[in-house]
């Protein structure tokens, strides 16, 4: 075991280098934004970026375990419109108490997800189509609860959205960045500290050598995309609250933004390598983005989305040359090894 | 091969002729056809040419589907070339209109063919990027605005007719019958299949797998381009938050409901077109009933799963059995 010593202290490091890229970016960025506008670098800016991108932030550290394991999942964005409008209608309609209405969508959408990878598994069919027909379904169901955008004023809402711990400089930490937070720190111990994260690693890696391993490949199938559901049904709760109404068009194209956050962090899209935080740190570029352009006034919303384009190119054009590398005779390697 | 297609289409023939039966069933006038200032009218017609942006881009999408590929950025090259051809189309004689267009398509194409085939990205993230920054580019081109024209050569190209047939069907059967002689009146449809089989044993075999990739995602560009003149042909004008907005998804649907498998290998070009005017079909059906347009989504999920399902390998060994017990 011990010649195997200096390359595995030497290769955490390389296994980081995609996440540190995207973070080196990340702070690039902002060091350039805090040079082009004086007022960038306060707390004001980055509490208000991690509050904006909460929903997303919480989606994609759900997509982060999908797309390791190797799959995809393109129902998330309708899941949150759905969610929003169940709970629009259940709360001011229906007059369902908000906590418990709550819990009846996380579970409604940890089903649905479920639903849909026990479809995958057993039917032995592509991620990408049946939760592109699971897209559609939730979009369609959130259609037929209502087509209108529903105010919700519950006063419980009003607290939950109003609460936060106020900051030095303004700054306001509000309760949806708290729950994101809450979610990429629990997301990072799931997925690196306990056994079904390091199952998901492995399906990600290769099905069948799973299967051979003794990993019950169906069951952690079936819960990775009950997690991405809950989390895509948390993300609802966290928008309606960011927007206190619900509307069954919102959030469409989420899941875009989301895979794209998960490819900007790091996570390969063939499954196998990836990490939550890199994760966290694209949906905050994204977010940059975005908060540079509204900055800057004069700019566009299209600039956001072709740099977003441009992004995702730089780093899978990094990854590509990375894993190219890896895949050399180790000449490098050996020279590196202590004596 | 003429003997192998009828049978293997057997089930989406059967599915697009129900769907179409329960259209005349909703609307007794849906089989009504008259002829009117040398053009075609009626609900059959207005399916066709209603189903062509969709069927165009599946023209495209099934052969690189056949690759083992998936290509999400049709929608935004809709948008791109529609940008281009509605800001020129005034200014420009249409020949120059429709390869500035046509070329911006392939050009997209190519981006994504080098992407797949030189850098061996997944088609997937390969095309997403495209699907992203397009529709930034072209509002870029549109400079944010909708761009509209009055330029009645263009305009011909959505609303005018050929032969009776609305231009948009006849384009659509003219691109059908040049993608079934290029692939099928060749070895390169073969050669597509080969490769979506098993790239690494095709390329063995002596394909040039990388240019038989980028040509075939090239090609998808062109349809897509082609998709993206006739909808801002028939609206006289580019809309690039809009145009082709989520047709990757039924272009893809289209595909899928005609059999050919997201997996690669077997492919059939007429059965796509037939699965996008199945689609079409559905959309028109439930907008003639009277339902509300809302419930279209749930009904293509439920038609989506249900296709999916037949479909489904566990299933067609369930089948295997059956046949088996009675020969």
């Amino acid at each position: 075991m011990t010649p195997a010593s200096p390359s595995a202290t030497s290769r955490p490091i390389a296994r980081l280098m995609p996440v540190l890229a995207t973070t080196a970016v990340f702070l690039a960025g902002f060091l350039a934004c805090s040079m082009v506008f004086p007022n960038f670098a306060s707390m004001r800016v980055v509490m208000n970026l991690l509050t904006d991108n909460a929903f997303l932030g919480i989606v994609a550290v759900g997509m982060t375990f999908v797309i390791i394991s190797g799959g995809i999942d393109l129902s998330v964005g309708s899941v949150i419109g759905f969610t929003t409008v169940f709970l629009a209608l259940s709360i001011e309609r229906w007059g369902v108490p908000p906590l418990t209405a709550f819990v009846v969508i996380l579970l409604l959408a940890g089903l649905f997800g479920a639903a849909m990878g026990a479809t995958i598994q057993y039917f032995d069919l592509p991620p990408f189509i049946v939760t592109l027909a699971g897209m559609f379904l939730a979009r369609g169901a959130s259609f037929l609860l209502s087509t209108e955008s529903i105010p919700i004023n519950a006063d419980f809402y009003g607290e939950l959205a109003g609460h936060a711990i106020r900051l030095p400089g303004g700054a306001r930490f509000t309760v949806p960045a708290m729950i994101m937070l809450a979610v990429v720190a629990a997301g990072m111990v799931l997925l690196h500290l306990t056994r079904f994260g390091a199952n998901v690693y492995a399906l990600g890696g290769n099905r069948a050598a799973t299967a051979l391993m003794g990993v019950n490949v169906a069951r952690t199938t079936v819960l990775i995309y009950t997690l991405s559901g809950v989390l895509a049904g948390l993300s609802g709760i966290v928008f309606s609250l960011y927007t206190s109404s619900g509307y069954s068009l919102s959030a469409v194209g989420v899941e875009l933004d989301a895979i794209a956050a998960v490819v900007i962090g790091g996570t390969l899209l063939s499954g196998g390598y990836g990490f939550v935080f890199g994760t966290f740190v694209g949906v905050l570029i994204q977010g940059l983005i975005q908060t540079y352009i509204s900055f800057d006034g004069s700019l566009s919303s299209w600039w956001a989305k072709i740099a977003t384009g441009l992004l995702l190119f730089a780093f899978i054009a990094f990854q590509q040359a990375t894993v190219h590398l890896a895949r050399r005779p180790r000449l490098g390697a050996a020279g590196a090894s202590r004596p | 091969m003429p003997l192998r297609l009828p049978r293997a289409g057997t089930s989406q023939v059967v599915a697009l002729v129900a769907i179409l039966l329960a259209n005349w069933l909703v609307s007794p006038q849906f089989f009504d056809i008259r002829l009117q200032d040398g053009r075609l009218f009626g609900s059959l017609i207005d399916v066709l040419n209603r189903g062509a942006p969709v069927a165009l881009l599946s023209l495209g999408m099934v052969l690189v589907i056949a690759m083992r590929g998936i290509d999400l950025s049709v929608g935004a090259i809709m948008a791109i070339c529609g940008a281009v051809a509605a800001s020129l189309a005034d200014s420009h004689a249409l020949p120059v209109v429709l390869a500035a267009a046509l070329g911006a398509g392939l050009l997209c194409g190519l981006w994504n063919g080098l992407l797949v085939a030189v850098l061996g990205i997944q088609p997937i993230v390969a095309t997403l990027i495209l699907m992203v920054a397009g529709r930034g580019i072209a509002q870029l081109i549109t400079e944010g605005r909708i761009v509209t024209f009055t330029s009645p050569d263009l305009a011909f190209l959505g609303g005018g007719s050929v032969f009776g047939l609305p231009t948009p069907v006849a384009l659509t059967l003219g691109m059908l019958a040049l993608t079934l002689l290029i692939v099928r009146g060749t070895a390169l449809g073969l050669m597509i299949e080969a490769t979506g089989g098993n790239p690494r044993a095709s390329a063995l075999a002596g394909i040039e797998t990388r240019l038989i990739t980028v040509a075939v995602y090239m090609w998808s560009g062109l349809c897509a381009a082609l998709a993206g003149i006739v909808a801002a042909a028939d609206i006289l004008g580019a809309d690039a938050n809009n145009s082709g907005l989520w047709l990757e998804l039924d272009a893809i649907l289209a595909v899928v409901i005609g059999g050919t498998s997201l997996f690669g290998g077997r492919f059939s070009v007429v059965l796509a077109v037939v699965g996008a005017l199945i689609i079409q079909a559905m959309n028109t059906g439930i907008l003639l009933s009277g339902l509300a347009p809302e419930t279209n989504l749930v009904v293509k999920a439920v038609v989506v799963l249900a296709v999916l399902l037949a479909q489904s390998p566990r299933l067609a060994g369930l089948g295997v059995v059956l046949r088996r017990s009675r020969p």
